[in-house]
């Protein structure tokens, strides 16, 4: 049965508090998602007030910051801090995004902050990506070809077959819409979840790929597929701008095409 | 402990090769479903107050009969796919999920068979 309430070791507590020196004027209060597996426990949810005159605009500023200043053991992935890397994806205020393309202001009131939800939380803000990535794997997301070319020279492509995988090469699976969908959150053992279709999607348009027969038959499939009911959340959510649900009508289009 | 690879739990059973017509045909019956409904509210909306002999009069006229049994059938029909849908999204359990889908299309095809034999009572009988 699908889980409408965290279990119970899961629930959150309040946790600490963490105030700013007196006299700092523009506070910002963050609320941090913290759990770690070496104390067990319930997750808390602790307090943090920033100095936001000292802080850069950015959520991922305000989390470094944390941790360099305030709270040292607060952990969290991130890495290119400009959007292309898909490292420090996580819940902020309710919507999952990227930390460091989200601005501080943009946020009324206290924000909070979260780890993507429905993974297995490996510390803080760190979840599980293993199955993500599985899924990933399993829709073989490289290009296949039979023809072999010589080993001195490129697979050509025409600029408007190129222009084909605009909206679709620029994925960086931060999971932020796959974690976003409620019909993954039910079903993901056996759904793909919106990134891993967008990604099927890319080579199934890709002019040099030679396998779309196979990809096809891979997808056609009452759960890998067709649990997308077009929530759009995905969509609603993609720091990239992209439109998952479109790639998956796509999907759903072409195999309709072929009968 | 599990030593089995996440590929291997990520690619499962395999596609099953199946899906698009079952996703189609509930596309299908939603679009027949909108000239059907607009129809049947209208009749209802015209017909809800008559007494017993003008209902009947109504309902057993050939054109009424003929489109009430299409309404039951896709309705019931779009309904039954629909169910099994919301059944496999909620329900983990293999067997449960087998069995309610089941029950399901049983209780949708008893359903229509039922509403279009009184129909068809209404239109052919005395």
């Amino acid at each position: 049965m699908a889980k409408f309430r965290l279990p119970a070791n899961s629930r959150i507590q309040p946790g600490r508090r963490h105030p700013t020196s007196v006299g700092v004027k523009n506070v910002k209060v963050f609320k941090v998602y913290r759990w770690s597996p070496d104390q067990g426990g319930n997750p808390r949810l602790d307090t943090y007030e920033i100095d936001r005159d000292s802080c850069g605009p950015m959520v991922l500023d305000a989390l470094i910051k944390i941790k360099n200043e305030i709270d040292s053991t607060l952990t969290f992935r991130r890495s290119c801090r400009e959007g292309v890397c898909g490292s420090c994806a996580m819940n902020i205020a309710g919507r999952n995004t990227l930390a460091c393309t989200k601005p501080i202001d943009e946020i009324e009131g206290e924000i909070r902050v979260y780890p993507l939800p429905s993974l297995p939380v490996i510390k803080d803000l760190v979840p599980d990506m293993t199955h993500f990535y599985a899924q990933y794997a399993s829709i073989k997301p490289w290009l296949q070809a039979k023809t072999p070319t010589s080993p001195n020279r490129e697979r050509l492509q025409s600029r408007e077959d190129r222009a084909e995988l605009d909206g679709l090469y620029e994925c960086i699976l931060c999971a932020c819409c796959t974690t976003g969908c409620p019909s993954w959150w039910w079903n993901s053992k056996r759904y793909l979840g919106p990134a891993v279709l967008l990604q099927a999607q890319r080579w199934l348009v890709d002019s040099r790929d030679e396998a779309t027969g196979e990809r096809l038959d891979d997808l056609e499939d009452s759960f890998k597929l067709y649990r997308c009911h077009t929530i759009m959340n995905c969509t609603e959510v993609c720091p990239k701008g992209l439109n998952p649900a479109q790639a998956i009508a796509r999907i759903k289009g072409r195999l309709l095409a072929r009968g | 402990m599990s030593f089995r690879t996440p590929l291997k739990q990520a690619l499962g059973s395999g596609a099953s090769h199946s899906g698009t017509s079952r996703w189609w045909a509930q596309r299908v019956s939603s679009v027949a479903l909108v000239p059907l409904l607009i129809w049947f509210i209208i009749g209802m909306v015209h017909h809800g107050g008559a007494d017993y002999t003008d209902a009947r009069a109504w309902l057993g006229s050939p054109i009424t009969a003929v489109l009430t049994i299409l309404t039951l059938a896709v309705s019931f029909y779009h309904g039954a796919l629909g169910m099994q849908v919301i059944v496999e999204d909620y329900v983990g359990h293999e067997t449960v999920r087998l069995a309610l889908v089941v029950l399901v299309k049983f209780a949708a095809v008893v359903l229509a068979v039922a509403g279009i034999f009184a129909v068809l009572l209404v239109a052919l009988g005395g």
